[in-house]
């Protein structure tokens, strides 16, 4: 019972981190209608950030996560702006290739940057760790701040999308862009806006992840941008609530399937699961169907 | 006008190329000391860049084992500076040229091929298995003197002219499993092992087959691939409940070291043993060395130790590249000391191409015993295997510290 308790909180803890970094996926590709394959690695950036900031210079982790944000979110607006504002009227597939040309080129910078050896990343937060059932299950500070960022930053979306004017227009905006236009909506501006919560998402998600498993290099973001890519997908891509509860699903499935089934099958189950799921809602367990208007 | 000087000045080149080679094959059968420096004049009078031995190498220098390939780049270069400073081999200077391979196989065949343009003769990689398996297939079919510092799986020696500096994959597992039981360092065994990764799995399978004979109990085998490789929290978990006293880690320290912080986190301290991909964790910037305290590894190398030929080593090493060597280091440093002795016995000069001085290195690579840093009276078996007592190291205060 107790290690089943302690692989089920492992589990949420990995999926509050898919799922912090499937937001990012899932409100770019509800918005703006294109994968942003550079956002695990944006997340990189952020923890390089945080390294620099924390590590380097011997600042203080507060100022460490603030500086993270930032630069990230310039970060993230800059590359909209740059890479594909050019491209809003070209093919999806144009922007898709792009994507992965920065998501290169981030990598390949960090890998100039700092080198190429695996730096250990120093943990930012310092929360005691909780002991439950007589010593028997531990649960690490980094995975309680972990999950509760997790339900901060869902809530906080959540409002802002539904009660600010910046939310509704972005909902607008993914409803129909042409219309939103024909409102008085400025759809550049609000997919720039766009951009910076998600990359400002990704420097938090980039601080957590780093602080759960404390190792930094340039492909760092690389696999858990994908499985959070599949996290969101699992739970509906667009849906806010639906990438938060993929990514606690595919995490809880990937750790138990590893604790009872097989440590070797576990990705092989997760993504047969995920095939499942698609084959009954082809839309993610959350997603919409929209219909097409002829 | 110009033109026609270098026509000549190729023409001569080519002559006495041919006429350099007939002295080889001449005074190969009478060793005399008079037809080798006469040899050797003629050689040197033909020009600066027919008279150097070039040995190229390859290994990450970007990447996540980048820590290696730089080590083998600089380890050898340690070797070529003494063997040049002591007057080379046969009387010729060496130059050691190395290219970047990412650990990748693909990059690494490139890397193997850009060597050759640049006049390699003779090959010391590549450093990591995966990338040296790729190139085998290449270095087989030039027939080009291959030795690999610390290419470990096991297929990598199958080809005729490929030889090998560390010990292979099934001969890690084995002699892990032998040390662990030998000296009674634990009886339940718990493995983490990568399964994506042929390093791993194949000490892995060897360690289980030689923990059985030796009566140890295999409590549990967990593995991780290269997709999962930063939660480790539930194979612990996992091998805790099954009472591991030991837990066996073959694969790289960058992912040891998280299994090490994990475990930390969980609060379960059971011995840890690694073999040579944990060397390097002392040096994983801003780890927390205190995590690694107690850790034991199966390592052919360690810096602390007292003779001479290893203390030497590691001054020049460190005055040179500001760091302590690590075994992949030594591995190649031994590498060179091998060709050394071969191209010695073999009487071999730069002028013979690869292919002929691959032959020549081949029949006499089992009278080759070496006192290196790896190992005293190192050899070389059929397979070329190389045969050599099995080190281990526990970390001690931050540092390795050598056991019996």
């Amino acid at each position: 019972m107790s290690s089943f308790l302690t692989y089920l909180i492992n589990g949420i803890s990995l999926g509050s981190v898919y799922a912090i970094i499937a937001l990012g996926y899932t409100m770019v590709y509800g918005i703006a209608k294109m994968l942003n394959f550079a956002h695990g690695d944006v997340i990189m950036v952020g923890g390089y950030t945080v390294f620099v900031i924390c590590s380097t210079l011997g600042l203080p982790p507060f100022v460490g996560i603030l500086s993270a944000v930032v630069v990230c979110t310039v970060l993230g607006v800059v590359i909209e702006r740059v890479a594909y504002k050019p491209l809003r009227e070209a093919s999806s597939l144009s922007v898709l290739i792009t994507a992965i040309g920065v998501s290169y080129f981030l990598q390949n910078a960090a890998l100039i940057i700092f080198g190429a050896d695996t730096k250990s990343f120093q943990n930012v937060i310092n929360v005691p760790s909780l002991t439950l059932m007589d010593g028997q299950v531990t649960v690490s500070g980094v995975t309680m701040v972990t999950i509760l960022s997790c339900a901060l930053i869902l809530i906080g979306l959540t409002t802002f999308i539904n009660k600010t004017k910046t939310g509704q227009a972005m909902l607008a905006v993914s409803e129909d862009k042409g219309a939103a236009t024909l409102m008085g909506i400025n759809v550049n501006r609000t997919i720039a806006v766009t951009f910076a919560i998600g990359s400002a998402l990704a420097a938090i998600a980039g601080v957590l992840l780093c602080s759960a498993y404390p190792v930094l290099s340039s492909t760092t973001g690389a696999m858990p941008g994908i499985k959070a890519f599949t996290a969101a997908v699992f739970g509906g891509i667009g849906s806010i609530p639906g990438a938060l509860i993929g990514g606690i699903i595919m995490g809880v499935i990937e750790n138990l399937s590893k604790a009872y089934i097989s440590s070797q099958l576990s990705d092989a189950i997760v993504f047969a699961v995920l095939i499942v799921v698609l084959l009954v809602k082809p839309t993610g367990l959350m997603g919409k169907q929209i219909q097409e208007k002829v | 006008m110009k033109k026609r000087r270098v026509v000549c000045a190729a023409m001569a080149a080519v002559m006495a190329m041919s006429l350099a080679a007939c002295g080889g094959s001449d005074t190969a059968s009478a060793t005399t000391a008079a037809g080798e420096a006469s040899e050797s004049e003629e050689t040197a009078a033909e020009g600066s860049s027919e008279g150097v031995f070039v040995i190229g190498g390859s290994g990450p220098l970007t990447g996540g084992s980048a820590l290696y390939g730089t080590a083998v780049k600089n380890g050898a270069q340690v070797a070529v500076d003494e063997i040049n400073a002591n007057g080379g081999i046969n009387g010729y200077q060496v130059k050691w040229i190395f290219e970047d391979d990412e650990a990748d196989g693909e990059k690494a065949v490139n890397a193997y091929n850009t060597l050759k343009d640049e006049g390699m003769q003779m090959f010391v990689g590549t450093t990591t298995s995966g990338a040296c398996m790729s190139v085998i297939a290449e270095t087989e079919n030039d027939n080009m003197f291959q030795i690999t510092p610390s290419g470990t799986t096991a297929d990598i020696t199958k080809p005729a002219n490929v030889y090998r500096m560390c010990f292979s994959d099934p001969a890690q597992g084995t002699k892990s499993a032998q040390y662990i039981a030998e000296h009674g360092v634990a009886q339940k065994v718990g493995v983490i092992y990568d399964n994506s990764d042929t390093y791993s799995s194949g000490i892995y399978e060897n360690f289980a087959k030689e923990a059985q004979a030796q009566g140890l109990e295999i409590v549990g085998a967990e593995s991780f691939n290269s997709e999962s490789k930063t939660d480790f929290k539930t194979q612990l978990q996992k091998l805790k409940d099954a009472g591991a006293e030991l837990v066996f880690l073959p694969f790289y320290y960058t992912e040891a070291s998280l299994v090490l912080k994990q475990a930390d986190e969980m609060g379960w301290a059971p011995k840890f043993f690694g073999c040579d991909g944990m060397d390097g964790i002392l040096d994983l910037p801003e780890f927390d060395t205190s995590l690694a305290e107690g850790l034991m590894l199966l390592t052919p190398f360690a810096a602390d130790a007292q003779d001479e030929l290893t203390q030497n080593f590691v001054a020049a090493y460190e005055e040179a590249y500001g760091e302590t060597p690590i075994q992949f280091a030594a591995d190649a440093y031994d590498c060179l000391y091998v060709i050394k002795q071969a191209v010695e016995k073999a009487n071999i000069t730069p002028d013979m191409d690869m292919s002929e001085i691959c032959d020549a290195m081949k029949t006499v690579m089992p009278e080759v015993t070496l006192d290196g840093l790896t190992g005293a009276g190192i050899s070389f078996d059929e397979n070329g295997e190389p045969n050599k007592a099995p080190k281990a190291v526990v970390i001690e205060n931050g540092a390795y510290k050598s056991l019996e």
